[in-house]
């Protein structure tokens, strides 16, 4: 097959070319130029451009740059940005998934006559009763597929995650043993338009005014005050304004437009339902049991699922109470046996 | 099919042959004072009078430099080091001007739909406290001619002090440089757009052009341009600027024809297709199109596997396409923009490169756009996210 190759200059990313290559596809590497503004971390630094071309010469095939700047700050920096603006906690990783990474991408790759487009992912793409669902990577500890869980059978059909059968352990094994130059560069972490120096605070201070609101126990007693409302999660315990000893107390409600806070003890922080809302199905709408995962490192919990007919939303019962899902992180459904993602939405 | 020659054009034979033995037996320091050194010397001289007799200026005003960015560089920074002040240019020049002027916190000036500087807008923008002012004169990505003189003229009246400086980088293939340099006071030539070797320049300045050199030491080229000098670059530089000033006329008869037969052969196969620029204010090999509902990443892959060089704007450090400062300025609507592709012709170029380009570009054009009604269909029947 003709396979483009999304290389990010990572080590993930340069196996899986030279996986490709060795399964006899016709590959092009492509780096995708994201982000425009600072960066330290993130995909698109010039060195890490150098190292995918760099990578991409070495295995001898050609190697793109695809700039998407304006499609990255509009379908995730600006969402993100207006996302903390109501009080949310988005997870722009999976909005980059959504939009770049996966749509833009492989209809630019259709178009330019490729095949499939192929990511360094820890996933897995398994056919199932006649559908193709993302699945687990074959290593737990680095398993990606909840980031890419929103992958529709149409994306599905067209994409390669080359190293999703292998540990990360063997990923870079491979890598030293073809000599690749990224062999031992340090796994990425952050999100990519954020940088360390900065970070979250200043980088949302530099877009939205950010507002002071009061922090309140559950009875609406006033007991703290933060700086800005836009920057407190669920879960929280510290940075607002809590004096030190008693009681853990933690950020169980945000409300953005009264400019309120509360917090509990871990108690009030449990709840037994969850609600999902702009769900994406894998091949059919779910119901019934299933493992849930709410973050990007997080274990799955079990959870019995139905759908509300008046809302379209997805109601999670939890088996046994689980911390509340901050509102807008992204939650993905697998089956029983923990491996395909059934669907996936953003938790309200 | 090699359509990038405003990028680079391939060296002509003779510059090749003409700097060999400079790499090879002829390898002195030309500023030395024994026998080796004396016949790179008068290699270097010889160059150099060869040079100044097709730019029209004294054999003295001739600086040999590492190329177009440093003899740019070196006019807007180098004149406002010796004098102060700021620099002022058209909001289109190559970037090689346009940076060092916005480092020295100068006025970047309008220009019109073609791409030439709005002369009153020039002449508002110089007072007393502008030291230098450049004007290209023939812009890289549009190929749009700037009339020097007149361009030189106005801003004297502003200030008669101010210097003048050109970057005629992109001119030397195509214009006749005794009648620019004469009204200017600083010129920038870069040899690999014309025949020769990458990494070497040319940058006139006359005596009245005071400058601070960007690169001091050893006090060559007068102490206004130190380190050794490229000898063997020198030499096929001035040989291959001879040629190209003795086919000039020649060459722009027969490379216009096949613009024209270019560009109508596309715009009379496709809708939806701008000529940038009329092609009475554009040089000979230059042709620059927009392309409605193209984005022009994808249209330069389908060329390049067609086997068609082109570009279209500049690229960044990591070498992603760039947004055009250059169409910006102009004023050309960001959508048509997006689709601009740049074809440049040069000495290699036949009518069979030209039938085939035509042929390759109405062919990718056509897929994308019949690509991008496919996935607005998908739309309407709901298969998308």
């Amino acid at each position: 097959m003709k396979v483009l190759c999304a290389m990010s200059g990572g080590v993930d990313s340069s196996v899986a070319a030279a996986e490709l290559l060795a399964d006899g596809h016709e590959v092009v590497g492509v780096t995708m130029r994201l982000w425009g503004g600072d960066s330290d971390t993130g995909c698109c630094s010039i060195a890490d451009v150098d190292d995918a071309r760099r990578v991409a010469q070495q295995l001898g095939i050609d190697h793109l740059v695809f700039n998407f700047t304006d499609d990255f700050d509009r379908h995730v920096v600006e969402p993100y940005v207006d996302a903390h603006a109501h009080g949310l906690t988005p997870n722009p990783c999976i909005e980059c998934n959504r939009h770049l990474k996966f749509a833009r991408l492989s209809e630019r790759a259709d178009l330019l006559g490729f095949d499939v487009v192929a990511t360094g992912h820890h996933a897995r793409i398994v056919e199932h009763d006649g559908h193709r669902y993302v699945a687990r990577g074959a290593d737990a500890a680095k398993d990606q597929s909840y980031v890419v869980h929103m992958l529709p059978q149409r994306e599905l059909a067209r994409t390669l995650f080359p190293v999703g059968h292998l540990t990360k352990a063997e990923v870079r094994r491979r890598a030293d043993a073809a000599g690749l130059r990224t062999a031992h560069k340090p796994d990425s972490q952050d999100v990519c338009f954020i940088t360390h120096t900065g970070g979250r605070e200043q980088f949302l201070g530099d877009r939205i005014p950010f507002r002071p609101a009061r922090v309140v126990d559950a009875d609406g007693a006033e007991v703290g005050a933060v700086d800005a409302v836009e920057l407190v999660t669920i879960g929280q315990r510290r940075g607002i304004g809590l004096p030190g000893g008693g009681p853990k107390r933690y950020v169980v409600d945000v409300d953005v437009a009264a400019g309120r806070v509360v917090v509990g003890d871990e108690r009030e922080l449990y709840t037994g339902t969850t609600r999902v809302t702009t769900m994406t199905w894998a091949a059919s709408v779910a119901s019934g049991d299933v493992l849930v995962q709410c973050s990007a490192h997080g274990d799955a919990r079990r959870a019995s699922a139905h759908v509300d007919a008046e809302s379209g939303e997805v109601v999670l019962d939890w088996a046994e109470p689980q911390r509340r899902v901050a509102p807008g992180q992204s939650v993905v459904l697998y089956d029983l046996g923990d491996e395909r993602v059934l669907g996936g939405g953003i938790a309200r | 099919m090699y359509l990038d020659h405003a990028a680079t054009t391939p060296m002509r034979r003779e510059a090749i042959d003409a700097m060999l033995p400079f790499l090879d037996q002829q390898y002195a320091n030309p500023n030395g004072s024994h026998r080796f050194a004396r016949q790179a010397r008068a290699a270097l001289d010889d160059a150099r009078e060869l040079v100044a007799s097709v730019l029209g200026c004294a054999p003295g005003e001739v600086i040999f430099t590492g190329g177009g960015t440093e003899s740019d560089n070196t006019s807007v920074l180098g004149v406002v080091a010796a004098r102060g002040g700021t620099a002022v240019c058209p909001s289109v020049e190559h970037h090689a001007v346009l940076h060092p002027v916005e480092h020295v916190h100068g006025r970047v000036v309008p220009v019109d739909r073609s791409g030439r500087v709005d002369l009153e807008q020039l002449a508002a923008a110089i007072d007393r406290n502008v030291s230098v002012v450049s004007v290209m004169a023939v812009n890289n990505e549009v190929g749009t001619i700037t009339d020097v003189a007149a361009a030189a003229a106005v801003a004297r009246r502003s200030n008669p002090e101010v210097v003048v400086h050109t970057d005629a980088v992109q001119a030397a293939s195509w214009l006749d440089l005794r009648t620019i340099t004469p009204h200017v006071d600083l010129l920038s030539l870069s040899a690999h757009k014309f025949g020769g070797p990458k990494g070497v320049g040319v940058l006139v300045a006359r005596v009245r052009a005071r400058f601070e050199p960007l690169l001091i030491g050893g006090g060559q080229e007068r102490e206004r341009r130190s380190g050794t000098q490229n000898v063997a670059g020198i030499v096929a530089m001035a040989e291959a600027l001879r040629l190209a000033d003795h086919e000039r006329e020649t060459e722009r008869v027969r490379l216009t024809a096949l613009r024209d037969r270019l560009v109508d052969g596309i715009a009379g196969r496709l809708d939806g297709v701008m000529e940038t620029v009329p092609r009475e204010h554009k040089v000979a090999g230059s042709a620059h199109l927009c392309l409605q509902g193209v984005e022009n990443e994808a249209l330069l892959f389908l060329l390049d596997e067609a086997g068609v060089c082109a570009s279209a704007a500049s690229a960044c450090a990591a070498g992603a396409m760039e947004p055009s400062h250059v169409l910006a300025g102009m004023g050309v609507d960001r959508e048509w923009a997006a689709g601009a592709l740049r074809l440049t012709l040069g000495r290699t170029t036949t009518d069979v490169d030209v039938d085939r380009a035509v042929d390759a570009v109405v062919g990718a054009v056509t897929r994308i756009r019949g690509h991008a009604s496919g996935a607005l269909a998908d739309v309407t029947t709901g298969d998308r996210r």
